[in-house]
């Protein structure tokens, strides 16, 4: 492998050959170089896209804080090249490399990665072997890192199973150590790599795929998944922090220009609404919100060390976090500079949502975004996710009037028995919606319409049904092309991402060799629309003898055992299954604020709960043990 | 007018060096203001629709040139205090302050007092000494040297006589490995010259040489 200093002067050769260079360099501000010859563990935290997507992902940014804040250990980040120094990369052999210190990956102790969603599996395939290791985790020994990952595909990590070493299933912020210290550990005992594998394997979140096994049934099914070895659990479940730790401040800066580059404080993780297409609703429960005062004091702090400009509060709905007006009344007395903005994500549809947006308002946005989903009552009671058109309407008309010109609205198709008629609402809906808009204000008022393809997600009610074939979904598209008239600006997804998405969302421990054959053959950045390649995909799949359809538009058995039914997010299948049927009745279930449905989380995490009393969980608080104990114990004496 | 503003108007002089080296003009501009926001010194906006920060960067240097002699001019409120140290510490590593000084808020815009630039420009690739000298001594002896330049705009193509932007160049005596460069280039504005034309004349690509700027002398 090539040295720091030997990869930079190869590098000074060949950086201003290619576009933006400045993604391969490093040299922010706050970024951490520490001793690489004095510190025992290395890891590597690598997003599996270009920088400018990568360097705003919060969950590294996360890893990089908790990590070198120890001393015994340092992470460094990794981008992938763009294509054009991919082949710079190649040809002039230069190894995947880490930003701070240029050493190549592979000199580090562990390569973290983060892969949140599925379009970035062959990314990951490409990133292990720029970094020149063997890509099958079998292949690897102790003289190479060791590969984890994490993030959302956590749920189903089953068509990554052959590459990566161990997968975590949750939440990092307290795993990572665990991880560091028992690498740590197994590399000063001189252990073999299956050694530290069966050890990794007892931490709790700790997915490791190579000491499992699957039995398949006749029809393609699962049968089982099962421990091939004694002494680890049959089942993975998630890990949890109980309290969201202080969130990371000290950002690092990009010197160029990149995605949501601002400061972000999360204010809450995990969601009530119970919106059934939803993926992070049902995986990252319970809900856990930070205090108005730890936002605000880690918002001062995030602006006075990077010197950003603009400021964002993370959840899944703000409009939702309980010291929200809280929140946004105080931000304006702390943070009286006015050229500072701060942005809400995620806003209900109600006026409450602009009195808070006016609230933070320093200057004017151009636009106001709202996520209807579904434009028909029977589809939303459906989805799960309950607003009246009345109520759109409302909100919408008041948004033009006080001074947004903008509208962009979100919609969703291919719900499960959704019918053209469905699809036609939301043309009717939207041209309302402008009609509003065109009533408040004229001409000035705009709608951007977004209606993305709904592809099923593994541990939410939906994980039952099929993806709309290519004909439903064209058809659908179609009808909202031809009707939705002039003035309304329409984007949507091309069939052949939703398909991509959905075949690998859902897949068993058999896509792993159609990821593979699929990047052999050219496929990766699956994410960009202009790099897609569907045939190399349906032919990866013909390459196996399997069929992609299993996968896609096989509507699932109710007795179906998944390909990630060892994986659990503490919430019962049972528990899912039942909001699935009651999708199919067109039953709303409410907020979960208001009414505990026992999903599973709190009897998995009751413990956790009970250590942590009071309102940051929104779960149902847990009497003390030693009193339930007193009860059980005199229940059963009587 | 956002004149009437208090305000103070303060000439940074600062090196460009290593990772910065391959971070472009427009990015520096941000650099600079969040390095600013930073430093706890309250910039001054312009006025309008849309309020900037008001920076000028002195002149805009190539992609992967690095630098000793950057200027930026700032203005902030006019009661902050700075220091050299106090801005340093907020800036990114390849970003060197050596001195910050008060200018006349009615002076002239940085980008309009150039007079010229020096450069020192290291050839990375073998290549014999005399060989070079012959090279720079045949644009130094020419009368005039008709070069078309494409305006990015259009792809509109402009003819301008090269031998008038160089005031000199030669080779430096030999100190390490490589053989190195002294360019010297009118930086008037309209009027600017740069080693990468050099090096082009000389068909040397620019990743085979490191380019430095060693001055940039302001109009007296």
């Amino acid at each position: 492998m090539l040295t720091p200093n030997q990869i930079e002067a190869r590098l000074e050769r060949v950086l201003l050959t290619v576009q933006k260079p400045g993604r391969y360099v490093g040299g922010e501000y706050n970024a951490i170089h520490k001793n690489w010859d004095t510190i025992q563990t290395k890891v590597a935290l690598l997003f599996p896209d270009i920088y400018d997507l990568g360097i705003s992902n919060v969950g590294l940014k996360i890893l990089y804080d908790q990590i070198n804040q120890r001393d015994d250990a340092l992470a460094e980040r990794a981008y992938l090249p763009w294509l054009d120094f991919e082949d710079v990369m190649r040809e002039n052999e230069i190894p995947l490399y880490a930003l701070e210190s240029k050493n190549p990956l592979a000199n580090f102790d562990i390569i973290g990665i983060t892969i949140p969603y599925e379009t970035l599996y062959t990314n990951t395939l490409n990133a292990l072997d720029l970094a020149g290791l063997p890509l099958k985790s079998a292949d690897r020994g102790e003289e190479h890192p060791l590969i984890i990952a994490g993030g959302h595909t956590g749920t189903n990590p089953e068509p990554m199973h052959a590459f990566i070493d161990a997968y975590v299933v949750g939440e990092g912020e307290e795993v990572i150590h665990d991880i560091v210290e028992e690498v740590a550990r197994s590399k000063s005992a001189n252990e073999s790599r299956a050694a530290l594998l069966f050890a990794l394997a007892q931490i709790p979140g700790v997915y490791v795929p190579s000491l499992y096994e699957v039995e398949y049934q006749d029809d393609g099914t699962v049968a089982a998944t099962k421990p091939k070895v004694e002494g680890v659990p049959s089942r993975i479940m998630k890990r949890i922090v109980a309290k969201l730790p202080p969130p990371p401040t000290n950002f690092i800066v990009p010197n160029i220009k990149s995605v949501h580059n601002r400061a972000t404080v999360e204010v809450m993780r995990g969601c009530t609404r119970g919106c059934r297409f939803c993926h992070a609703g049902f995986t990252t429960r319970p809900v856990r919100e930070r205090s108005v005062e730890e936002v605000l004091d880690a918002a001062e702090k995030s602006i006075a060390s990077t010197g950003y400009e603009e400021l964002s509060f993370l959840s899944l709905s703000s409009s939702d976090y309980t010291g929200i007006a809280e929140l946004v009344e105080a931000v304006n007395e702390r943070f009286p500079d006015e050229k500072l903005s701060v942005s809400l994500p995620s806003l209900r549809i109600e006026s409450v949502s602009l009195d808070l947006m006016e609230g933070l308002k320093k200057r004017r946005s151009a636009g106001f975004t709202l996520a209807p989903e579904a434009a028909t009552e029977r589809m939303r009671r459906i989805i799960n996710k309950f607003i009246t058109d009345e109520q759109l309407l409302t909100t919408a008309r008041e948004i033009y009037e006080r001074g947004w010109t903008t509208i962009k609205l979100y919609f969703m198709i291919g719900h499960p028995s959704e019918t053209l008629e469905d699809v036609e609402a939301i043309v009717d809906l939207s041209q309302k919606v402008l009609k509003e808009g065109r009533r408040a204000i004229g001409g000035r008022a705009k709608l951007n319409l977004s209606v993305g393809t709904f592809a099923p997600k593994p541990q939410t009610p939906f994980q039952w049904v099929s993806v709309d074939t290519f004909e439903q979904i064209n058809a659908k598209q179609d009808l909202l092309k031809k009707k939705l008239g002039r003035g309304i600006r329409l984007s949507w997804t091309e069939p052949e991402d939703t398909m991509i998405e959905s075949f690998l969302s859902r897949g068993d421990r058999r896509l792993s060799d159609v990821i593979l054959s699929a990047w052999k053959n050219g496929a990766k950045f699956d994410a960009w629309g202009d790099q897609r390649r569907y045939e190399t995909w349906m032919n990866a799949f013909a390459e196996h003898d399997l069929d992609p359809t299993f996968y896609t538009h096989r509507p699932r058995r109710v007795d179906e055992i998944f390909p990630w039914e060892h994986i659990s997010t503490a919430v019962h299948k049972k528990f899912i299954f039942r909001d699935y049927q009651q999708s199919l009745e067109g039953k709303i279930r409410v907020d979960c604020r208001e009414q505990c449905f026992a999903c599973g989380i709190l009897p998995q995490f009751n413990d956790l709960r009970r250590e942590n009393p009071g309102k940051g969980w929104m779960c149902p608080e847990v009497k003390p043990k030693k009193i339930r104990k007193m009860k059980d114990l005199s229940m059963e004496t009587l | 007018m956002s004149e009437a503003l208090p305000q103070k108007r303060l000439r940074i002089k600062f090196a460009k060096e290593n990772a910065l080296r391959y971070i472009g003009h427009l990015d520096l501009h941000h650099i600079w203001q969040r390095s600013i926001r930073r430093a706890g010194l309250p910039l001054i906006y312009s006025q309008g629709f849309h309020p900037q920060p008001k920076i000028q960067i002195a002149s805009a240097l190539p992609l992967g040139f690095s630098s000793r002699a950057e200027f930026v001019d700032i203005w902030i409120s006019p009661e902050a205090e700075y220091s050299v140290e106090g801005l340093q510490k907020n800036l990114p590593e390849g970003i060197k302050v050596s001195s910050i000084e008060e200018v006349d808020l009615r002076a002239p815009a940085l980008q309009t007092q150039g007079d010229y630039a020096e450069y020192e420009v290291t050839i990375l690739d073998e290549i014999p000494a005399d060989e070079l000298d012959l090279k720079l001594a045949s644009l130094m002896d020419a009368e005039s040297l008709p070069r078309e330049k494409k305006k990015k705009k259009r792809g509109k193509v402009r003819t301008f006589d090269l031998r008038t932007l160089i005031l000199d160049l030669h080779r430096l005596p030999l100190d390490g490995e490589n053989e190195r460069i002294y360019m010297r280039f009118t930086a008037r504005e309209g009027a600017t010259g740069r080693p990468d034309m050099i090096l082009k004349e000389m068909e040397i690509p620019i990743e085979a040489a490191r380019v430095e700027r060693t001055a940039l002398v302001f109009k007296a």
